[in-house]
């Protein structure tokens, strides 16, 4: 989605009002249950977030010109790899293996046999397709990746072919370089 | 639940242990090394490359080592040429006579060097307290235009401005349009009238 993105890309900008950021962060949290506790650090009562609209329906919200928060048309809200590396335990994790990470760091969606092979990890349970997920690599501490699972992680482990994330934001793509 | 602090690489902005990944990967070592040498000792200790080596075949491996390095060295190659590129070109004030007092002046060149147009003709305009604007020349390539008979000025900002960016040895260039044609034009009449 952000591999290539730059600043044309950016339509408008506007603060958002309270009752919307209000909304935004039941949101979050009712997608990411875990967030909870630390939501009102992420995004303070009294904070303002910014609304940037950008090219093909993407929203991106920002707080003090750092960009928290986006989303696809009205999909799920997703973290930006940043808030991923403050709060990794937040977000169901999954693991790719290590030829895989050159791939993922150029963009690639991920197949099933970089998750599934020995340096690979999936969650014990399952997880439906279309939920968000933070991807992390075999030796790594860091996340590189964020992606939504096309196939649901059962289907992942049983079918073991083809695509089985589709990559949204990674490690040195558009988003991650935008700096305000 | 406290925040995790994330250290980023100044180089290539990926978490350091992504560096080997990134298209920059030796001058990202180097970093690693003059600002965070545990770090440093961390991730490229010979035991901690020997752990590093994962299931994959070594084939593969080998194979993935072989192509990032290709990458990398192109890489480096590209900003090396960059540089040269920004070493060699100059930048242009030129100084165009618009009625017989009133002048304006126009700065071009600048697009090699990451300035951005825009903010720099909001500066100038300021600065100088004129009309600024940013105009597509004939070769597609963007100039700005400053209102007034600054060129002196101009210059000293600009100069200012590279040696900021660590580019000192880049020559500014000044014209003045409009006497090189006049000059050029009197001499023609003079030879007219001689004949």
């Amino acid at each position: 989605m952000f591999k290539k993105f730059t600043k044309e890309d950016i339509h408008s900008r506007s603060n958002i009002k309270s009752s919307a950021q209000r909304g935004l962060k039941s949101n979050f949290v009712g997608q990411f249950e875990d967030l909870e506790p630390i939501i009102d650090t992420i995004i303070p009562k009294k904070s303002q977030v910014i609304l940037i609209k950008c090219e093909d329906r993407i929203q991106l919200y920002s707080i003090d010109n750092e960009v928290v928060l986006f989303q696809h048309f009205d999909s799920n809200l997703m973290p930006h790899l940043r808030l991923v590396h403050q709060y990794p335990e937040c977000f169901p994790r999954v693991q790719v293996d290590r030829g895989a990470i050159k791939f993922v760091l150029s963009g690639a969606n991920i197949m099933c046999p970089g998750l599934t092979s020995a340096g690979g990890q999936l969650p014990e349970e399952n997880l439906d397709e279309g939920s968000i997920v933070t991807v992390y690599a075999e030796g790594k501490e860091h996340a590189l990746a964020i992606g939504k699972l096309i196939m649901s992680v059962d289907d992942i482990k049983s079918k073991n072919k083809g695509h089985g994330i589709e990559l949204v934001h990674f490690l040195g793509d558009g988003l991650w370089n935008m700096r305000e | 639940m406290e925040a995790k602090q994330v250290l980023y690489c100044d180089v290539c902005t990926f978490p350091p242990e992504y560096c080997e990944f990134g298209l920059s990967f030796n001058r990202c070592k180097e970093w690693l090394q003059a600002n965070h040498s545990d770090l440093f000792n961390k991730l490229y200790s010979e035991e901690a490359l020997a752990n590093a080596t994962s299931t994959l075949s070594i084939e593969k491996e080998a194979a993935i080592t072989q192509d990032l390095a290709k990458k990398q060295q192109k890489e480096e190659a590209r900003i090396e040429r960059e540089l040269a590129k920004k070493l060699s070109s100059k930048v242009t004030i030129k100084r165009i006579e618009r009625n017989k007092r009133k002048h304006i002046i126009s700065i071009s060149g600048l697009e090699v060097f990451d300035i951005e147009l825009k903010k720099l003709s909001k500066q100038l305009s300021s600065k100088f307290a004129t009309g600024c604007s940013i105009t597509k020349t004939a070769d597609k390539k963007e100039e700005i235009l400053v209102q007034g008979d600054l060129s002196e000025e101009a210059k000293e900002f600009i100069e200012k401005l590279l040696q900021e960016k660590g580019l000192d040895e880049v020559k500014v260039e000044q014209i003045d349009d409009k006497k090189i044609k006049k000059k050029v034009e009197q001499i023609e009449e003079k030879k007219t009238k001689k004949k």
